[in-house]
């Protein structure tokens, strides 16, 4: 089969005149983790500020041995700039269309799956259920698909969300910048994308079909998502897809260098390994176990403090409750990931499986249970 | 006669301003005894965060709230808070933090200023979170400030007096109360600023970090007292450098 260039722009993509991208690969490209040791890993932990080449000695495997120094510098860090504050919210999946073949994806649009997506009135039944379990933010999920979730569709999502909910976060495929400002005006005031792998070849392979292809546009996502307004933008790759040390070096960079050039946005990480999926069970994260996840979650916490980090369902409540208590920030709850399920009639079908069930409630209570305070929105919309 | 400090006519004994961020809400209560405190400041994002876990739940009806307009990236932004505190029962009191830098969080002295002339005309209390520059600290004198809230040194780092002399050039030149806030972490910084003649300091995550909330509460109630005194009784001279010379270089004048 003859594929499309999955560098190069098509009709209507919006292009900014960057070269972060170039940056930051040439900065992945250049990473050789296999440099550095334990004296590069000690020295970085003794800067007060990392610079990004502490950071790759942080994220190399010299550092898994001096993981619990990590994580108690990361502890410290978190607690200086977050307290003990951990934020709650659940995302909301509001359709499973896509038009994206992406092959490690319960979505991916030939994987045969109930697929589904929600009318105005199911939306709003699903926030009003959500809302009574107390949760002020939600984060709001489409399937890549721009014919059967436009933007019109989301931008009506987001607005009904706001009648319930005070933060409200988006999760769909990458849109111009005009269209971001669209649904900043109904409401969202931040955007994550996750950009999978930053090593390009790799990305071609794993995304054969539909706009997602397109390598570049998904990674300026979230600089036209800060030209629009938003507040906040959150980075990711997907863990286990590829070198995953490169990858978590290469999403820091990322963030870094959109934080140096926005100095006012707000900046998330998410830390998602893979997990398997209907009519697959066989994904794993590969060789991204637990320490190597902390390591990476302890690294970005390290190298940029005042960063938000949210720890998803992918991972169990025992992982979740320990990343909470060193870096993690932000921890859903009550989450389903199929469509229409909050409110007890699910039409659609789920985009992995979850390792933690656990109910708002369960969450909070686990969150105090540790001396930490569960906190459901620290944010006003102006 | 009683040693208060008075912010646009509201009189205050107690000179520790309390943060409430950043530590358990059912600790904000021992933290205000403990601190003695009559003034605490809360954001008002975080007030504003519906039924469960409130933070306005946790405060006691005793207590001045100083709401401030973390969040916001410019004068406009700030202005829209300070309103919309007012307007959820907040009171009058606001502090100003315009922010443009997440990373940082220094403030923005320009959007200060202008957020500073439109709110002290609306009839707040304001109370500007400040870059300790005297021109600037002047400005907002002139725009009707209530005080200035110099930082010590970045937020949350407890670095303390990172800026003292440019905070003793404020306590020297401006007739207005300033309020050290930032940076402070430990009593002996808080002393150190009172000592220095500050009007009251302000500190958050000094005590919220501490392995036990109300008891660092009350250790920093202490440092201020002692700092406040130390002030008021005038702080004998400490001689840097040199001895007193035995033969004294101005007896000529008496030859």
């Amino acid at each position: 089969m003859n594929r499309s260039n999955h560098m190069e722009y098509i009709d209507g993509m919006e292009r900014i005149d960057s070269d972060m991208l170039k940056q930051v690969v040439h900065a992945m490209h250049n990473y050789d983790y296999t440099k550095y040791t334990a004296y590069d890993v000690k020295t970085a932990l003794a800067h007060d500020s990392l610079t990004t080449e502490d950071f790759a000695a942080l994220l190399s495997p010299a550092a898994l041995p001096l993981l619990e120094e990590m994580a108690q510098r990361a502890q410290f860090e978190t607690r200086k700039h977050f307290g003990n504050s951990i934020a709650m919210f659940t995302p909301l999946y509001i359709a499973n269309y896509c038009e994206n073949y992406c092959i490690y994806c319960g979505f991916n649009c030939h994987n045969k799956i109930r697929r589904a997506r929600l009318t105005e009135a199911e939306i709003e039944t699903e926030m009003q259920t959500i809302s009574k379990t107390g949760l002020q933010e939600i984060l709001i999920l489409t399937g890549e698909s721009r014919k059967m979730s436009n933007v019109d569709y989301i931008a009506n999502a987001c607005r009904i969300a706001k009648k319930y909910f005070k933060v409200v976060g988006i999760e769909v495929y990458p849109m111009n910048s005009a269209e971001y400002a669209k649904l900043h005006k109904s409401g969202a005031d931040f955007v994550t994308v996750f950009q999978e792998t930053y090593n390009s070849d790799k990305y071609e392979t794993l995304h054969i079909e539909g706009h997602k292809r397109i390598f570049p546009y998904r990674f300026y996502a979230q600089e036209r998502a800060i030209m629009g307004g938003m507040r906040g933008v959150g980075f990711a790759a997907l863990l286990g897809l590829d070198d995953f040390r490169k990858d978590a070096f290469a999403t820091g960079m990322h963030a870094y260098l959109l934080q140096k050039k926005y100095p006012h946005a707000e900046i998330a990480f998410s830390c998602p390994r893979l997990r398997p999926i209907i009519n697959n069970d066989k994904i794993n994260p590969r060789d991204v176990h637990e320490p190597q996840l902390l390591q990476v979650i302890c690294a970005y916490r390290i190298f940029m403090p005042f960063a938000a980090i949210t720890i998803s369902t992918r991972e169990c409540e025992r992982f979740r409750n320990n990343a909470i208590n060193i870096a993690a920030t932000k921890i859903s709850a009550g989450v389903d990931v199929g469509i229409g399920g909050h409110s007890g009639s699910q039409k659609g079908d789920e985009q992995f499986e979850i390792s933690d069930p656990r109910n708002v409630d369960e969450v909070y209570k686990a969150i105090e249970q540790q001396g930490l305070q569960p906190v459901m929105s620290d944010y006003i919309y102006v | 006669m009683e040693d208060t400090f008075i912010l646009n006519g509201h009189q205050f004994t107690s000179r520790f301003i309390l943060g409430s961020g950043k530590y358990s809400l059912d600790l904000i209560k021992a933290a205000i005894e403990n601190a003695g405190a009559q003034m605490i400041t809360l954001a008002l994002r975080r007030a504003a965060g519906g039924e469960i876990a409130n933070i306005l739940d946790y405060i006691p009806d005793n207590i001045t709230l100083l709401p401030n307009t973390s969040g916001a990236r410019n004068a406009d932004e700030a202005v829209r808070i300070a309103r919309l505190a007012r307007e959820m029962g907040c009171g009058d009191f606001i502090k100003i933090e315009a922010i443009r830098d997440t990373k940082y969080l220094l403030p923005d002295n320009y959007e200060t200023l202008k957020a500073t002339e439109v709110l002290a005309k609306e009839g707040f209390v304001v109370m500007p979170y400040m870059y300790p520059d005297l021109n600037f600290a002047r400005d907002l004198r002139n725009a009707g400030a209530a005080c200035v809230m110099p930082l010590g040194a970045p937020i949350g780092s407890n670095k303390g007096l990172c800026t003292k002399d440019f905070i003793k050039i404020l306590i020297d030149e401006i007739d207005l109360p300033v309020i050290v806030d930032a940076g402070i972490g430990k009593p002996s910084q808080a002393c150190e600023a009172m000592e220095m003649g500050a009007a009251a300091v302000m500190a958050n995550t000094a005590i919220a970090t501490a392995r036990d909330i109300p008891t660092m509460a009350l250790a920093f109630k202490k440092a201020i007292e002692a700092g406040r005194n130390a002030y008021l009784a005038g702080l004998g001279t400490v001689i840097d450098t040199g001895a007193r010379a035995s033969s004294p270089l101005t007896g000529f004048l008496h030859d």
